[in-house]
C-alpha cells in the first residue's frame, strides 16, 4: 500500500519538475534500462538517451490532467524504453533478434506517438525561435516565458518606454508565429 | 496599431485582467467577428506551445544534471564492460576454451623448459636491492611530507600576487586546469572563487610544452560542488566560425567574453592550439573556451602582441594527455569528468550562471 502511495507522490513531483522526485526515479530505474540497451547492441550513451527520452514521455504524460498510471513506474519506463530502443534498432537496420528484453511490458505505442508529435512541434518552435533572431528571441522569452512586465523589458533592452517595447514585441511575435505556423501547417498536412 | 491593441486585449483576457465591462465587450467582439475568435484560439495555442517548449527544455537539462550528479556520486554505475563481456563470452565460449587449453599446455611446456635450463640466480641479492629502493622511497616520502607541511604552514602572504590567471574545475573534488605559465614561477599558489574567498592549492603537475598545469585545491574551506555543468570535449573537433565564450579574471571580478573560432591552428601553425577571436587580457590565461552546447573545447592561453584580437587556445584534447601523464605518476588518482554537458539548450545567461561557479582566479606568489 505504502509503495503505491509513494509512486503517486513521485509522479506528482515529476509533473512539477521537482528535482528530488526526478532524481529518485532516475536512480531507481536507470540501471535496468542501461542493461536492457547495452545487452542489445547499445552503447552507454544510447542507454542514457533512451532512458531520458522515456522519462520525458512519462513527464509529458504526468502533466496531463486526466492522467493515471495503471502500472508501476518501473514497468512503464521499461516498456517505453524497450519500444524506443527497438525503433532505433530498426531505423539503423540493426534489428537482429525478436526477443529484446524479457520483463513484463505494457502497451505504450499511443504515448510514444504522442511524444513524437510533441518532439516535432518543439523542434519547430526551436527553429522558429532561432530564426526570429535577436533581440526578438530574448524579448519574447522575457515576456512569455520569464513573465517579465513590459516596463522591465523596456529598461533591459533599452527602449525609451514600455509602449515602444510593446510595439517591438508585437512585431516579433507576429514574425515568430509566421515562422512557426508555416512549419506546423506543413507538418500536419 | 489596432492589431496591437487587440492583441493586448487578448493577452489581458488570458491573464484575467479585463474589467467586467471590457469582458462583455470582448465576448461580443469574439461572437460577431470570427477572425477575432480565430486569433484568440490561435494565440492561446501558440503561447501554450511556447511555455511547454520551455518546460520541456528545462526538464531535459535537469535530467542531464541529475545524470552527472548520480554518476559522480557513484549511484549509477557504468557496467564496466561486463555486459559486453557476457555477450562476447556466450558467443565465443567454445573458441576461447580451445584456445585457453592450447595456451595452457604451451605455457606449461615452456616454463618447464626454462626452469630446467636456466642457471640458479642469487635471489637474495635481488631482495636486498628491492629493500634499498624501499628505504629510499620511504626517505623520499618523508622529505616530501615535510616539504608539504612547511608549504602548508606558509600563510597566504599579504603581498600582492606575482602572477595571476584563471583556472577551471575538471573534477568536483577540487582539481583545476590552468596554464603552466601561470603557476610555473610561483612558490605558492592560491585560487580565489567568485565570491572572493582565497583557498590554498598545490600544483600537481605542469607540462611546459603543452602549457597545461593541474592544480588541486588543498584547503579545508573548499566545498565541493555536486556536479560540473560543462563537459570537456575529448575530440577537439573545432569548426571555423563556431561561436565560443570564455570566463576569466583579467581583474578582480569574473569577466565574460564572447567570440568565435577563427583558425584551426595556433601561432605559426601550431597544431596544439587553435586561434580564436575574442577580447582577452593578461589574467584570462587558463580560462575555459566553451561552445554553445557547454562543451569545453580549449584553454585560453596566449595572444599575439603584434595583432589585435588574435588569441590562441590550447585544444581540450591535450587536457586528457596531461591527465594520462599524471595518472602514470599517481596511481590512485581518480578523476570523474562529466560525460555530457548539463547546460546544453539553456540560454547563455543561465549557462554562465552555472559555469561561473567552476571558474577560479589563480594567483601565484
Amino acid at each position: 500500500m505504502d509503495s503505491i502511495l509513494t509512486e503517486k507522490e513521485l509522479i506528482r513531483g515529476l509533473s512539477l519538475n521537482d528535482k528530488s522526485a526526478t532524481e529518485r526515479i532516475y536512480k531507481e530505474n536507470y540501471q535496468v534500462i542501461q542493461n536492457l540497451v547495452m545487452n542489445n547492441n547499445g552503447s552507454e550513451d544510447d542507454a542514457k538517451d533512451i532512458f531520458q527520452e522515456a522519462l520525458i514521455v512519462l513527464y509529458e504524460k504526468s502533466r496531463m490532467t486526466e492522467f493515471v498510471l495503471n502500472c508501476q513506474i518501473k514497468t512503464y519506463l521499461y516498456s517505453v524504453s524497450r519500444r524506443l530502443w527497438l525503433k532505433r534498432l530498426q531505423k539503423n537496420n540493426w534489428y537482429e533478434r525478436q526477443s529484446v528484453g524479457i520483463e513484463e511490458v505494457v502497451v505504450v505505442e499511443e504515448d510514444i506517438a504522442f511524444h513524437e508529435k510533441r518532439n516535432s512541434e518543439f523542434g519547430m518552435m526551436e527553429s522558429a525561435l532561432a530564426n526570429v533572431g535577436e533581440p526578438c528571441k530574448s524579448i519574447l522569452e522575457a515576456y512569455y516565458i520569464q513573465k517579465q512586465n513590459m516596463q522591465d523589458i523596456a529598461d533591459r533592452f533599452g527602449y525609451t518606454n514600455a509602449d515602444n517595447a510593446k510595439n517591438q514585441k508585437y512585431k516579433c511575435l507576429t514574425r515568430l508565429k509566421k515562422l512557426f505556423f508555416a512549419q506546423y501547417k506543413n507538418g500536419n498536412s | 496599431m489596432n492589431d496591437i491593441r487587440l492583441m493586448e486585449m487578448v493577452e489581458r483576457y488570458f491573464r484575467d485582467e479585463l474589467s467586467e465591462k471590457e469582458k462583455i465587450l470582448f465576448q461580443e467582439l469574439r461572437r460577431t467577428q470570427p477572425d477575432v475568435d480565430q486569433l484568440v484560439v490561435e494565440h492561446h495555442f501558440f503561447i501554450n506551445q511556447m511555455e511547454q517548449f520551455d518546460q520541456d527544455r528545462q526538464f531535459r537539462s535537469s535530467l542531464g544534471e541529475i545524470h552527472n550528479k548520480l554518476a559522480s556520486e557513484g549511484k549509477i554505475k557504468r557496467p564496466a564492460g561486463g555486459v559486453k563481456l557476457v555477450y562476447l563470452w556466450n558467443r565465443y565460449k567454445k573458441t576461447i576454451a580451445v584456445a585457453a587449453s592450447i595456451a595452457g599446455v604451451t605455457a606449461l611446456i615452456i616454463s618447464g623448459m626454462i626452469t630446467s635450463l636456466t642457471p640458479k640466480t642469487n635471489i637474495k641479492q635481488i631482495e636486498n636491492l628491492g629493500r634499498k629502493i624501499d628505504i629510499l622511497e620511504k626517505n623520499q616520502n618523508h622529505t616530501r611530507r615535510e616539504l608539504y607541511d612547511v608549504k602548508n604552514k606558509i600563510e597566504i602572504p599579504g603581498v600582492p600576487a606575482k602572477f595571476g590567471g584563471t583556472g577551471f574545475l575538471i573534477d568536483v573534488k577540487g582539481y583545476l586546469i590552468t596554464n603552466a605559465h601561470v603557476v610555473s614561477k610561483a612558490d605558492k599558489v592560491t585560487v580565489q572563487n567568485r565570491s572572493g574567498v582565497e583557498l590554498n592549492a598545490v600544483t600537481l603537475f605542469s607540462d611546459e610544452r603543452l602549457d597545461i598545469a593541474i592544480l588541486k585545491i588543498s584547503d579545508s574551506l573548499y566545498k565541493p560542488l555536486n556536479s560540473l555543468p560543462y563537459f570537456i570535449n575529448r575530440k577537439s573537433v573545432v569548426d571555423l566560425a563556431e561561436p565560443i565564450f570564455t570566463l576569466g579574471y583579467p581583474r578582480d571580478e569574473i569577466v565574460y567574453g564572447e567570440g568565435y573560432l577563427s583558425a584551426k591552428t595556433g601561432y605559426n601553425g601550431d597544431t596544439l592550439a587553435c586561434q580564436i577571436s575574442i577580447s582577452a587580457n593578461p589574467g584570462n590565461s587558463g580560462g575555459p573556451v566553451i561552445n554553445k552546447d557547454g562543451e569545453v573545447i580549449g584553454i585560453l592561453s596566449t595572444r599575439q602582441t603584434s595583432a589585435e584580437g588574435v588569441v590562441f587556445a590550447i585544444k581540450s584534447s591535450h587536457i586528457f594527455k596531461v591527465l594520462d601523464e599524471l595518472k602514470k605518476d599517481s596511481v590512485n588518482l581518480q578523476l570523474k569528468m562529466p560525460a555530457s554537458s548539463a547546460v546544453k539548450n539553456l540560454s547563455r545567461t543561465q549557462q554562465v550562471k552555472k559555469i561561473e561557479n567552476c571558474v577560479y582566479m589563480v594567483k601565484g606568489y
